[in-house]
């Protein structure tokens, strides 16, 4: 392997916060300035099952498809300026995706300058009958269920993996590098340990980069976006400037963003951010280290920037997160919208006249639920008394095993337009669509069973 | 005094499961020390009964002048199982925001705190 490079500022730019984010964002990361990595993270719970069933219709399949046109929008910066991309867009099929990059590279005339670096080993499907036959009961973290009771549904199964072999790729000089269920803050946190040579049991300063990690893996989440404090004042969110972590070889970082973007980095939006999914703070469990939220400090450091430090960690457990995506029956959910007077009277009698025409068809669900929107869907009793609203949304959602018993719901909604209460409309949609639940089994696994492989080429 | 949390406290929520967190951020850094002592455990508790089905989680960051909840059986099974417009417990936020508490006046005429507009 080689010598880490000796860098005293590396800049990790992140460039997408989930499947479906903007999709200028990559390209405006590696135009708006200097960046030494740009960070692509793609990966959400239930993404995995949708990409699994993508690459049963067609093996060639199941990766983040976005991120072929993301590499092809910076492909200059990636050939001409040494900008490497991280990203977790294999999904159930780097190798796939991988191939992918190469052929985009080729068109762009650069193929000899792309050297794609390929993370495997996360996949436990095609081993799972094998592992639960070891012993390896995989029992849901949130109830204590064993697998056995949804394993003939499961339809894909990702162990969480780390930043080792992404560490691994960038020595051997891959400068594009595709994983498929990666922690989405090893995408960061690799890079900087990596430039660094931090060691595996640094534990304060591999908090840091996961703490990094999980300030800009959902992009503009961090920088003005989706951001309460003062909301009214956060500048130009149409032209938002995503986040770029200036990371120091001692685990302290700076948060910042490109000049002249809109949105705002400050104390109060990065603490949004990292108050954001979590848990119990002492306690955030990776598969490289376990970092401690109580003990970091933000401090403003200028215009839309922000510096972090104090950052402490301690050794990671022997296991790793597995994520199981398994079939869980049929959902429907249809909407109606009444209009004042009373708006709220009429899409109560309506909810209530379609219970009754359910039950008399006799159609038994595992959940029926109402809300209205404009007055209870969001909060619920704690919205409180409402007046004569101009309109309400009446919005059914009903769920069972049976998809007979769910399309059979979706026929009784748009009767309610001629045959229920008056003054309702907002029926142009159609048909509510009957939705197959791919619903999620968290589970952990020993870290010694789950080995990682890393190819480059 | 009636303190609305909305006018001394910001917050972001988001989903693990079945269980909505909120964390509880001071508009002010002074006024975090408030939201230790008065946004309690039980108080919370009370807030959500009816909400939620579960029991509630509570941790300090003073470090962030933040308060962590944890709402558990909040989301009507949580993820893809739910059929809430806020599955993903994205609003949470603001519904704890709603809560109003007392304080004694002097203590929040001392901090300055801004009373309860409704």
């Amino acid at each position: 392997m080689t010598a880490p490079r000796k860098k005293q500022l590396v800049r990790v730019a992140a460039g997408q916060g989930f499947w479906g984010d903007w999709l200028e964002a990559p390209r405006r990361q590696v135009e708006g300035g200097e960046i030494d990595y740009l960070m692509l993270d793609y990966l959400a719970e239930v993404t995995m099952s949708i990409l699994q069933k993508q690459k049963e219709r067609d093996p060639k399949l199941g990766y983040a498809r976005d991120f072929v046109g993301a590499i092809e929008s910076v492909l200059p910066a990636i050939a001409e300026r040494g900008v490497r991309v991280i990203a977790n867009a294999g999904g159930v099929n780097p190798p796939a995706c991988a191939e992918a990059i190469r052929a985009v590279a080729d068109k762009g005339g650069v193929r000899d300058r792309v050297r794609v670096g390929v993370v495997t080993g996360d996949d436990l499907l095609p081993r799972l009958d094998e592992l639960l036959a070891q012993g390896h009961e995989l029992r849901n973290m949130d109830t204590g269920e064993a697998l056995d009771s949804v394993r003939d549904r499961v339809l894909s199964a990702n162990a969480y993996i780390g930043s080792v072999p992404i560490v691994e790729a960038l020595h051997r000089r891959a400068n594009v590098v595709i994983t498929g269920r990666s922690t989405d803050t090893a995408l960061t946190m690799a890079p900087i340990r990596y430039e660094f040579g931090w060691a595996a049991d640094d534990w304060n300063k591999l908090a840091a980069g996961i703490v990094a990690g999980h300030i800009i893996e959902c992009g503009a989440q961090c920088s003005g976006g989706n951001c309460l404090f003062d909301w009214r004042n956060i500048p130009d969110l149409a032209d938002v400037g995503y986040p770029i972590v200036e990371a120091n070889p001692d685990g302290t970082f700076d948060v910042t963003k490109h000049p002249n973007t809109g949105g705002r980095i400050s104390v109060q939006s990065i603490t949004e951010q990292l108050v954001y999914e979590m848990g119990d703070p002492h306690t955030y469990i990776t598969p490289d280290v376990i970092a401690d939220f109580t003990s970091i400090e933000l401090s403003a450091a200028g215009p839309d920037r922000v510096h972090v430090y104090g950052i402490q960690g301690r050794p990671a457990t022997d296991k790793l997160k597995v994520s199981i995506a398994y079939r869980a029956g049929f959902k429907a959910v249809g909407t109606l919208v009444y209009a004042w007077p009373d708006a709220l009277d009429k899409a109560r009698k309506a909810d209530e006249v379609l219970r009754t025409r359910l039950d008399h068809l006799g159609l038994r669900f595992e959940q029926l639920l109402t809300e209205f929107v404009g007055v209870s869907a969001t909060h619920g009793p704690l919205a409180g008394q409402t007046h004569d609203v101009p309109e309400v949304q009446l919005r059914v959602g009903v769920r069972s095993p049976d998809r007979a018993t769910v399309e059979r719901f979706t026929r009784e909604l748009a009767p309610l337009v001629l045959n229920g209460p008056p003054t309702v409309t907002g029926f142009a949609g159609g048909r509510p669509k009957v939705e197959e639940i791919v619903a999620y089994w968290p589970a952990l696994i020993d870290k010694r069973v789950v080995q990682t492989r890393v190819e480059v080429a | 005094m009636r303190v609305q949390l909305v006018d001394v406290a910001h917050a972001r929520s988001g989903d693990k499961g079945d269980t909505a967190n909120v964390g509880v951020i001071a508009l002010k850094p002074e006024w975090y020390p408030l939201l230790e002592k008065y946004v309690t455990r039980d108080r919370v508790r009370d807030h959500f009964r009816g909400v939620i089905t579960g029991d509630v989680e509570r941790y300090e960051l003073p470090n962030l002048k933040a308060i962590n909840f944890l709402l558990h059986g909040a989301l009507d099974g949580g993820g893809t199982l739910s059929l809430k417009t806020d599955a993903q417990g994205k609003v949470f936020s603001t519904a704890l925001l709603r809560m109003v508490v007392e304080i004694p006046d002097a203590e929040a005429k001392r901090f300055g705190l801004p009373e309860a507009r409704a």
